[in-house]
């Protein structure tokens, strides 16, 4: 009894989308929708595999100009988490700052991108890069800002330098907090980029959803939509194993 | 008795314009030692032990300690508190030598002496009941353990000063009787000197040699008493008519500063 049910568990995402596709199927066969507007699973299906080789390269464009502004925005949020966590002054100060900056949408800097970079990768880069060091910074100054005082005393007393205190304890306990936002961070590195190449190049699944688009093949658009969600699904499950494994004293403690 | 160790001398401390938090302190313990402070909350008893270690300056008056006034955090002093605040990434054997990572000399002989540190962890986890447990997280620990391995962890570099904030205010009553003991193992057998601040006044008279009671907010030293009771002490003796009279007379005179 207790088997099956974990293996209905494990089986219901797949069962989820299953049913998703039959109901997308269904629904516009029988309101008989015509392709252009809203094509069929089948004919996504059949652009998808028709348009491999474009949809390939597109992707891989995609892939690695995402992948390049994540892993800047890794490092400078790291970098300006840690910064502004160890040390109240600056957190208190900067933390308005940023929360306005994150407010501004990230599609508005793509026309100034272009003006400093023309168009191409290099505006999806940034792009990538500005909207997924947020989380990350957030998540890092948060864990470094949230130690416990006695933590602190217990260490000071000993005669630890503020820099002991923070790599002792406070750059291992923000661990769970940076890699919780990792997986944030990288599904919002795709929308960032994909944002950027549907304005501003004439590379990358946006851009290929986009003249597909002009030209009413949905079934590619709906094609290039399938294919982003594949990658960030498959990139933020990587994180999620990562975090596991990282960081399972974080979670093990709950299960108790 | 041995010169003053610590000593307070017309001290006061406010954290803040709202008035101090503790008033006009003057008192010495000696090295070896066992004080205990008791009083009702939020009158400083805390203040009192961020003073003693150095963490805090005191407004007014000097703090001394082994003869030195104290201008910084003291590091021949060990410190554990109310949790037991365990890093959970780190094993019970790894949270019990983290001290020696960081204090002086230790801290650039840990590589080399690592085994010998290990062999001190192993040693004072013995006494105190842990030795089957050091490859464990602190989350699967009991709170008790939990605290033991606090209590290692604040002595592993040798401390001459030991300060324990309440620390066993959140165990249940069978626990902590246990650990008023493991404390008075260790203390008898090391000597060092302690100051325990804690709300029990069974603990106070039961483990120090020096209870002082504190009033309210501003926090001042009202009364200075003497445990005379023989050691080594059993615990049975916390049933007895002389403890259960002198724990009569400390209450009563908390419910005089509490009514006050």
């Amino acid at each position: 009894m207790t088997k099956n049910s974990s293996l209905i568990e494990r089986l219901a995402p797949w069962i989820a989308v299953v049913a998703l596709v039959v109901v997308w199927e269904v629904t516009v066969r029988l309101f008989n929708v015509p392709s252009f507007i809203f094509p069929s699973a089948l004919d996504t299906a059949q652009a998808l595999v028709t348009y491999a080789g474009p949809i390939g390269r597109h992707s891989w464009q995609t892939f690695w100009t995402t992948l390049i502004g994540f892993g800047l925005g890794v490092v400078v949020g790291l970098l300006l988490g840690f910064i502004i966590g160890s040390s109240r002054f600056l957190y208190n100060a900067c933390y308005p700052l940023l929360v306005g900056f994150n407010a501004i949408p990230k599609v508005a800097f793509v026309p100034i991108l272009v003006v400093w970079f023309g168009i191409g990768s290099v505006p999806a880069i940034l792009t990538a890069f500005l909207i997924c060091f947020f989380p990350i910074v957030v998540n890092v100054a948060t864990g470094l800002a949230t130690l416990e005082p006695e933590m602190e005393d217990v260490l000071r007393v000993l005669g630890a330098r503020r820099l002991d205190v923070l790599l002792k304890v406070g750059l291992p306990r923000s661990l769970p907090y940076f890699f919780a936002s990792l997986k944030v961070a990288i599904t919002l590195a795709f929308v960032g980029t994909v944002v950027s190449e549907t304005v501003a190049s004439n590379q990358g699944i946006g851009y290929l959803m986009m003249s597909a688009g002009s030209q009413m093949r949905m079934g590619l658009v709906f094609a290039g939509l399938l294919v982003i969600s594949a990658m960030a699904m498959v990139m933020y499950e990587l994180f999620a194993l990562l975090e596991k494994r990282m960081t399972g004293w974080a979670h093990r403690g709950q299960q108790r | 008795m041995s010169a003053a160790f610590v000593t307070f001398d017309g001290v006061s401390l406010a954290y803040d314009g709202t008035g101090n938090a503790i008033e006009d302190i003057n008192l010495a313990i000696h090295e070896g030692e066992f004080v205990a402070f008791v009083g009702p909350s939020g009158c400083g008893k805390s203040t009192f032990m961020k003073l003693c270690t150095g963490l805090h300056a005191p407004t007014m008056g000097t703090v001394s300690v082994d003869g030195t006034p104290v201008a910084g955090p003291l590091k021949i002093s060990g410190m554990a508190f109310q949790n037991a605040n365990l890093l959970p990434w780190r094993t019970t054997l790894d949270n019990v030598l983290l001290p020696l990572e960081i204090v002086k000399p230790y801290r650039h002989q840990f590589r080399k002496r690592r085994e010998e540190f290990v062999g001190w962890a192993r040693k004072l986890l013995k006494t105190v009941g842990l030795e089957e447990h050091e490859n464990k997280y602190p989350w699967q620990l009991s709170g008790g353990m939990q605290q033991r391995a606090s209590i290692c962890r604040a002595l592993i570099h040798q401390p001459r000063l030991l300060m324990l904030d309440e620390p066993f205010g959140a165990l249940d009553a069978f626990t902590r009787e246990e650990l008023w003991c493991v404390l008075r193992d260790l203390w008898e057998e090391q000597r060092f000197t302690v100051v325990l601040v804690t709300h029990d006044l069974r603990e106070a008279a039961f483990l120090a040699d020096t209870v002082y009671v504190m009033s309210r907010r501003p926090g001042r030293v009202i009364e200075k008493r003497s445990i005379t009771l023989p050691r080594p002490r059993p615990l049975e003796t916390t049933y007895e008519k002389p403890f259960i009279d002198l724990v009569q007379e400390l209450r009563a005179q908390i419910g005089d500063v509490r009514s006050t």
